[in-house]
């Protein structure tokens, strides 16, 4: 089978499309290549989704936490050191087995326990908390001036947060956020090794990585051709927040801008 | 009488235990808590605290080293040192950990092949395995199971301060140049050799800067004691699966439905706690180091009021 043919048959196996049967012997260079790419399909779903998703809700449990009455903020607080303070894998294992068990009371909950939904939800609960923990920090260190400057000019309420606190947390929050960002598409990997079932063999990135390490017992090519997939989704994802980034700083001048600077990822 | 005899595996601990079919209620409970199985798991966390006591120092040996390597004047050495740190950014951890699992089993594996058995002809790789000669199994294939399983720990125990040791180099290598330039300076001034500033001067004043990522770096540990269970080791993740998962009439005196969300319900809230635990001794620690200190922390104990007579005491 040539290189194209592969492409052909293996593009979007990861969605169920082309050839069935996966490879089972004389495993080429080409065809791991194509798989694992096509598994990145899914690793890209559930970063995307869970980032835009969460970052509505990460600014309002962001607001919630920062809100003088108790009832809104110990349930904010609660909700991030739950977490923020578990493993994701163990919450993948919970949240799984939780939808399991609701299946069986209605079947309106048979989704939940399929990975495209189930854990897009736990993803998605988690970049929250984590999001909503680094909005609040920026929140917090807004500067004085800032706020006085805005009370200064009559502004107030919803036009003093939608003009003056709220782009600036953005500005502050964003070196950190965009790891977030890149953190969230590299848990996105432990979703298939987690109870999710890959059905039909339809799983991400690692999940065929895997399947060749274990087939080939030679980690040496398929784990670096994972890798490289990562690597280059990272340079996107720094690009594209990079972007966000330089608009956030337009106003300031060149030497007061914060730079995206990119820390080593972190396990959750 | 019962149809099927039962095997028993370990007498229970309590006396009411030993026909499980007519209890009921908080008896039940304290009685299939206590089975041998359950045991087993109660060791398993015991398996995890040890993973995390081992783990740590080693990593943070493995960091230091990484540290001081990418700080070194040999290009070669400085280079390893880098990327060392650089090569656990941008690829996902559970990528390495799976990935090292193998490599060091299988890097093992051939080096004791190529000292073992050197005359051996054919290809190590031969298509889709991976073959070795008999003396060069590690573990030896007649040893007992826990030498099987001891090896499985250490290979986790490596992978784990290999990954975490380059978080740790990343965190040293920083607070190494936080620590001022002008103390540095003062050690050459006073005619010390660059080995004797960096072990004088500049490694026992890098700690207070390391402190807060270190503090980071054991929360994520914690974090990262599930993925074990990827690495085939027998950990809580793997007895949750085990315990929780329904049992029939036939195979267990202590029949159930599908427990394993209550089981996890339980690691959850063991790591939720663990998490609270660490956070409360490391703000001591932080606090206990930075008395005394220039920094902002150790100037803002010195103005609190009631500290300095804590401190007399």
């Amino acid at each position: 089978m040539s290189c194209f043919e592969t492409l052909q048959a293996y593009a979007f196996r990861s969605l169920g499309y082309g050839e069935r049967l996966l490879p089972r012997s004389d495993f080429t260079l080409c065809e791991q290549f194509v798989l694992i790419g096509s598994g990145l399909i899914w690793n890209v779903y559930f970063g995307v989704i869970a980032i835009v998703t969460g970052f509505f809700f990460a600014n309002a449990l962001a607001m919630a936490k920062n809100s003088p009455r108790r009832w809104l903020r110990s349930p904010a607080n609660g909700f991030i050191f739950v977490f923020r303070g578990s493993p994701l894998f163990i919450q993948f294992f919970f949240a799984y087995f939780l939808f399991l068990s609701l299946k069986s009371v209605s079947p309106i909950f048979d989704p939940l326990s399929a990975a495209w939904l189930g854990a897009l939800i736990v993803l998605f609960l988690n970049t929250s908390a984590y999001s909503a923990e680094i909005f609040y920090g920026a929140l917090r260190s807004i500067p004085k001036g800032d706020i006085e400057a805005a009370d200064a000019y009559g502004l107030s309420g919803w036009h003093r947060f939608r003009r003056v606190i709220w782009p600036t947390m953005m500005r502050l929050a964003w070196p950190a956020y965009t790891n977030e960002a890149i953190f969230l598409f590299h848990a996105t990997t432990l979703v298939y090794f987690s109870g999710f079932p890959a059905w039909r063999q339809k799983g991400d990135a690692l999940y065929y990585a895997n399947y060749f390490a274990d087939k080939t017992f030679n980690p040496f090519v398929p784990y670096p051709i994972l890798a490289f997939y990562f690597i280059l989704l990272t340079l996107v994802i720094i690009a594209v927040f990079g972007a966000i980034n330089t608009r956030l700083n337009r106003h300031l001048p060149q030497e007061r801008r914060t730079k995206v600077r990119f820390k080593p990822q972190m396990i959750r | 009488m019962r149809a099927i005899p039962r095997q028993k595996t370990r007498p229970a601990i309590f006396s009411y235990c030993s026909d499980p079919a007519i209890l009921e209620g908080f008896q039940w409970l304290s009685c299939y808590l206590t089975t041998g199985k359950h045991m087993g798991f109660y060791l398993s966390f015991g398996t995890v605290l040890l993973l995390l006591a081992i783990t740590a120092p080693l990593a943070l040996a493995f960091g230091f080293f990484g540290a001081s390597a990418a700080r070194s004047r040999i290009a070669p050495l400085a280079i390893f040192g880098k990327g060392y740190i650089a090569i656990v950014r941008g690829v996902p951890d559970i990528a390495f950990f799976l990935f090292f699992v193998i490599a060091l089993d299988q890097g093992i594996e051939w080096l004791r092949h190529k000292v073992k058995c050197s005359d051996w002809d054919e290809p190590i790789r031969q298509g889709n395995d991976f073959v070795v000669c008999q003396i060069a199994k590690m573990p030896l294939n007649d040893s007992p199971q826990w030498v099987h399983e001891a090896y499985g720990f250490s290979l986790a125990v490596l992978t784990f301060a290999i990954v975490f040791g380059a978080f740790a180099a990343n965190v040293l290598f920083g607070a190494m140049r936080a620590v001022p330039r002008a103390q540095i300076e003062t050690a050459e001034a006073y005619g010390m050799s660059p080995r004797q500033s960096f072990w004088r001067v500049l490694v026992p004043q890098m700690w207070v800067y390391a402190l807060p990522g270190l503090s980071n770096l054991w929360m994520v540990l914690i974090k990262a004691t599930p993925l074990l269970f990827l690495l085939g080791v027998e950990d809580i993740v793997y007895w949750a699966r085990e315990l929780g998962g329904s049992k029939t009439e036939r195979f267990t005196d202590f029949p159930h439905g599908d427990w394993r969300m209550w089981y996890f319900l339980a690691l959850l809230i063991f790591y939720l706690a663990f998490t609270k635990v660490s956070e409360l001794v490391l703000a001591r620690i932080s606090r206990r180091l930075s008395k005394g200190q220039a920094t902002l922390a150790g100037e803002a104990q010195r103005k609190e009021p009631g500290t300095a007579a804590e401190a007399t005491t």
